[in-house]
């Protein structure tokens, strides 16, 4: 095992930045009270996911590049999901006058 | 290669510890007006990580959908809902904190594994490099045309979904009384349909 500094950057370096990325998105996700937190960290850990596809598409694949295509299509659903998810947002919170995920429990009991 | 080594590699190091850090600010910082705004950070330095890979297509509509789009809608619906509460306690939430992070720290060490055991068959082939753009038009019209067009259409629903959650029923007269309804954009104090009975 060498331990020089590499010349270049190697893969392995995009996959750990990508799983920093998504392993942070979880945490936020898990214990965000804020509802807005939350759509924040699933647009980080989507992020994370197309850091992975765009490295492996680049290293791996470099003729076809089909992971930059299926990056573009992520950025596609994320746009889209992040419009429905802020317009539920917003309804709820005409509802239920908060945004603190612990009282959104309408279909809990 | 289009730029020098070296200076690959400072960019990519300086571009991940604002991603890494934006990321964890994100999450972290109390402010949520501040988390939106370190959010637009880590997607412009991400849009950049993806430059550094040669991909200047997906860096643009990188910084033109997350930035332009996504992260601006976050900011309008930060400003919708802004309203200081004060968050009631939960019981034993150090706890879930300290769990939950645990669990992540484990999540973590499992994808470094896989990252850093896998024999991975570096280098591949040639990276077409400034080619990219062609050749993802060339996808998009051949072999994904069908998912593109289905985007499309995701799109167009998505569009409208949004109008309909998010519009208020506007109502030309007023349904109890009969008078004529006030369409004035401020919202009006009303009592909200499924408010919690317990408070």
């Amino acid at each position: 095992m060498n331990l020089e500094l590499p010349t270049t950057v190697p893969l392995q370096a995009y996959l750990a930045l990508a799983a920093i990325l998504f392993c942070t998105g979880v945490w936020g996700l898990i214990n965000s009270r804020n509802a807005v937190r939350v759509l924040m960290s699933i647009e980080l850990m989507l992020n994370a996911v197309n850091i992975n596809l765009m490295a492996f598409s680049s290293y791996l694949d470099g003729q076809l590049i089909r992971g930059q295509v299926f990056t573009i299509f992520v950025i596609t659903v994320a746009a889209a999901e992040a419009a429905v998810g802020l317009a539920i947002l917003l309804s709820l919170y005409r509802n239920r006058e908060t945004v603190d995920m612990e009282r959104f429990n309408l279909l809990r009991w | 290669m289009t730029i020098a080594s070296s200076t690959q590699l400072i960019c990519f190091t300086v571009l991940s510890a604002v991603v890494a850090i934006g990321a964890l600010g994100v999450v972290l910082l109390p402010n949520i007006v501040y988390s939106a705004f370190l959010l637009g950070g880590v997607f412009l330095s991400v849009a950049g990580l993806y430059l550094l890979l040669n991909a200047s297509f997906v860096a643009a509509a990188q910084v033109l959908v997350y930035v332009g789009a996504v992260n601006v809608l976050i900011l309008f619906a930060i400003m919708l809902v802004n309203k200081k509460e004060d968050l009631a306690a939960i019981p034993g939430l150090a706890l879930r904190r300290l769990l939950s992070g645990a669990v992540c720290a484990g999540l973590f060490a499992l994808l470094l594994r896989v990252a850093f055991t896998t024999p991975w068959a570096t280098p591949g082939p040639e990276p077409v490099g400034e080619e990219a753009t062609i050749r993802i038009g060339e996808h998009l019209f051949s072999d994904y045309l069908l998912p593109f067009e289905l985007a499309s259409v995701l799109l167009l629903m998505a569009m409208i979904g949004a109008i309909v959650l998010a519009r208020r029923d506007v109502m030309t007269a007023d349904i109890a009384t009969g008078e004529p309804a006030d369409q004035g954009l401020i919202e009006k104090s009303r009592t909200p349909l499924l408010l919690e009975k317990s408070n």
